[in-house]
C-alpha cells in the first residue's frame, strides 16, 4: 500500500500523535521515532526563511539524540514543567514509494507544578516520513517555531 | 575580635534587581550614557539600503548603510509624532516613510519629504519658519572596529579603540581577525531576571565548573583546569579564558564537586571536539563588553550575545552566530553542531538562563537583602585562576560609581 492513501494518511497522523505523547511522557522513547541516521532540527523562522542554517537544536542520527535526551535528563538545571503537544493540520504533500513529504502544524503548552500553563512555541513541522519494515519513522524533521522569540527556554524537543 | 570593614562592592544590594528607579537611572547613566553599545555585524547589511532593527538599552534604533557605504544607527521614532518609523526587522529600503503623515526621510536621517507642507488651496500647511533640517531623525555616534558596529547616544564618549582597551582588543581581534564573516543566524530569548544577572553570570567562571554538568562531565571547563579572568583598569570589559585538557583525568579536587558526572558519556562526542582556528592556547573565551555584549567563542561556535532590556524583571538576550566567509562545510558543519551548546536550547546556556530566572524570583520579594562576594578574597584585579568572584567584584566597584550607589 502507497503513503498518501486514505489509510496512510491516518497512519501518518498515528505517527504524529505517538511521536507527541512520546515527548510529553516518556521521552526516552524519542528517538525511536528517526530513522537511525536521521536529522532533526529546531529553528527559528527567522533563519528558515532567510537561509540561515543556525538550528536551536539539531540532531544528526540516534547518537546525537540520545545525547539530547542524556542532558534533558541527567545535566540540564532547570525548573520542573511538563510540556503537551497539540499537533495538527496534518498533510502529505507527496509520496513516492516508502518516502513521504509530510507538514503538520505544532503547539506546545508548558505547565509549572505551582504556576499556570502558557503556550510556549507555536509553528509547523516540515518532514520526511519513510516507511521502514512495519513502521513509519521520520527520516527528517525540522521543526519552525513562529514567534522567533522563545520565553526563557526549550528544554524538550518539539 | 573586631570587625573587619569590607569593601562596598563585595555585597550586592538586592534591590538593584528590581528597583524601577535604579532602573530609569541605568537607562540613563549607562545605555545613553558615556558607553559604545554593541548594534550589529557590518556583515548583516553589506549593500547600500540594507538596515536591521535593534535596541540600545530599551530604545529602539535602525542600523542603515546609507547610500554612500556609510553605516547610520538612528532612533526608530518619526520626528514628528513618534510613530515608530521602521517596522520590518530587516531588510533593505530607499528611504524611511512613516506611515501616519507621510514624512519621509533619507537613510541618513534626513527629512527629505513633508506632504502637504504648503497646506491646500493656500490654507493650512506650514508656515515659512519651518526648516526641515531641524526635523530629522536623531542619529547616534557610530563606530566599527573589524566590521563590528558600536552605537552611542553620548557625544562626548571617548574613541572606541580607548573604550575597548588594549586586553579586549586583544582577544576581540583573535575573532575578528580581518577575514569576511559570515552570518550564520539568529537566536532571541527571553528572560524573567534583571539584565545584570546576565553580566555578572558572563562574569562568573567558577560557577562554570559546578553548574554546567554538561562543560564539566564532558571536560569542556573544569575549575582544575586552566584557566583566567581579567579585567581591565575600568572594570568595564573583562576576559574569562579557559583551556580545555582532553582525555586527562579529573584531579583530587574535582571531588569536591558533587555536580561532576565521570561515569557519562557522549555518543555524538566528536561534535564537541574543538579544531584549533583561533591563536592561544584558550578553548573557550568569553568577553563581556560593557554594557551590552557578550563576545562568545567556545570551541569552535562564535557568537555575539547582545542584552536588550525589558523593564526591571527581565531582559533579551540576541544571538548572532556566525563564521567566516572561507569556512569549508566541514568547518560550518561543527559551528552548527557545537550551537548546541547554546542558545534557549543550549545544554549550557539552559542552566543559565534557568539559574538567572531563579535568582530572579529569590532576590524580588526580599529588596532589603544582599548577596555576598568574597570568593578568592576582596580585591577586583585580574587572576589567573577562576575559583575567584574578582570580575564580579570589579563590575559591582564600577557600577556603584557609575550609579552613586
Amino acid at each position: 500500500m502507497e503513503l498518501g492513501t486514505a489509510i496512510e494518511r491516518a497512519a501518518v497522523e498515528d505517527l504524529y500523535f505517538a511521536y507527541a505523547a512520546a515527548i510529553d511522557d516518556d521521552l526516552e522513547r524519542w528517538p525511536d521515532f528517526f530513522l537511525p541516521d536521521a536529522v532533526y532540527r529546531v529553528i527559528a523562522r527567522e533563519n528558515y526563511d532567510r537561509g540561515f542554517p543556525i538550528a536551536t537544536i539539531l540532531a544528526e542520527g540516534h547518537g546525537m539524540m540520545r545525547d539530547r535526551v542524556t542532558a534533558i535528563l541527567q545535566t540540564m538545571v532547570y525548573l520542573p514543567r511538563t510540556v503537551r503537544h497539540a499537533i495538527t493540520n496534518v498533510r502529505i504533500l507527496a509520496s513516492e514509494g516508502p518516502r513521504a513529504r509530510v507538514t503538520a502544524n505544532f503547539a506546545v503548552y508548558e505547565s509549572y507544578p505551582a504556576d499556570a500553563s502558557r503556550l510556549l512555541v507555536v509553528g509547523r513541522y516540515v518532514d520526511a516520513v519513510e516507511r521502514d519494515g512495519g513502521a513509519l519513522r521520520f527520516a527528517e524533521k525540522t521543526c519552525i517555531y513562529d514567534g522567533n522569540l522563545v520565553l526563557g527556554s526549550l528544554i524538550y524537543p518539539l | 575580635m573586631e570587625a573587619i570593614e569590607k569593601p562596598p562592592w563585595t555585597r550586592i544590594p538586592y534591590d538593584i534587581y528590581t528597583d524601577p528607579e535604579i532602573y530609569r537611572r541605568e537607562q540613563e547613566r549607562i545605555f545613553s550614557g558615556p558607553t559604545w553599545n554593541y548594534v550589529a555585524l557590518a556583515a548583516e547589511i553589506p549593500a547600500p539600503g540594507d538596515f536591521k532593527l535593534t535596541e540600545i538599552g530599551e530604545k529602539p534604533v535602525v542600523v542603515v548603510r546609507d547610500r554612500s557605504g556609510a553605516i547610520r544607527v538612528l532612533e526608530n521614532r518619526c520626528a514628528h509624532r513618534g510613530v515608530q518609523l521602521c517596522r520590518q526587522p530587516y531588510g533593505n529600503a530607499k528611504t524611511f516613510q512613516c506611515p501616519y503623515h507621510l514624512w519621509t526621510y533619507q537613510l541618513d536621517g534626513k527629512l527629505i519629504g513633508v506632504t502637504l507642507r504648503k497646506g491646500i488651496d493656500g490654507k493650512g500647511g506650514y508656515g515659512p519658519d519651518f526648516d526641515p533640517a531641524e526635523h530629522g531623525l536623531r542619529a547616534l555616534r557610530v563606530a566599527e572596529r573589524r566590521g563590528v558596529v558600536f552605537a552611542s547616544f553620548c557625544d562626548d564618549v571617548e574613541p572606541l579603540d580607548d573604550y575597548l582597551t588594549p586586553m579586549t582588543i586583544e582577544y576581540f581581534d583573535r575573532v575578528f581577525d580581518g577575514r569576511e564573516l559570515r552570518v550564520l543566524g539568529y537566536h532571541r530569548q527571553r528572560i524573567e531576571g534583571n539584565w545584570k544577572l546576565m553580566v555578572e553570570n558572563i562574569r562568573d567562571s567558577y560557577h562554570a565548573g559546578l553548574l554546567h554538568v554538561f562543560l564539566v562531565s564532558f571536560g569542556l571547563f573544569r575549575l582544575d583546569q586552566p584557566g583566567k579572568g581579567y579585567v581591565d583598569a575600568s572594570g568595564r570589559h573583562c576576559v574569562q579564558a579557559g583551556e580545555r585538557r582532553t582525555g586527562e583525568l579529573a584531579s583530587e579536587a574535582m571531588s569536591e564537586v558533587s555536580t561532576f558526572r565521570a561515569n557519562l558519556k557522549l555518543e555524538g562526542g566528536e561534535m564537541l571536539r574543538p579544531v584549533p582556528e583561533f591563536p592561544g592556547r584558550e578553548t573557550v573565551c568569553i568577553q563581556p563588553i560593557w554594557p551590552n555584549l557578550i563576545l562568545q567563542r567556545q570551541s569552535n561556535t562564535v557568537a555575539m550575545r547582545q542584552i536588550v532590556t525589558r523593564g526591571p524583571s527581565a531582559f533579551e538576550l540576541h544571538w548572532t552566530f556566525f563564521g567566516y566567509a572561507g569556512d569549508d562545510d566541514e568547518l560550518t558543519t561543527r559551528r552548527l553542531r557545537q550551537a548546541n551548546l547554546m542558545g534557549p536550547a543550549g545544554y549550557v546556556s539552559i542552566d543559565d538562563t534557568e539559574v538567572i530566572e531563579m535568582t530572579q524570583r529569590g532576590v524580588a520579594p526580599y529588596p532589603e537583602a544582599e548577596g555576598f562576594l568574597e570568593l578568592g578574597g576582596t580585591g577586583v584585579e585580574s587572576a589567573d585562576y577562576t575559583v575567584t568572584e574578582n570580575t564580579v567584584r570589579a563590575f559591582h566597584k564600577m557600577y556603584r560609581e557609575i550609579m552613586e550607589l
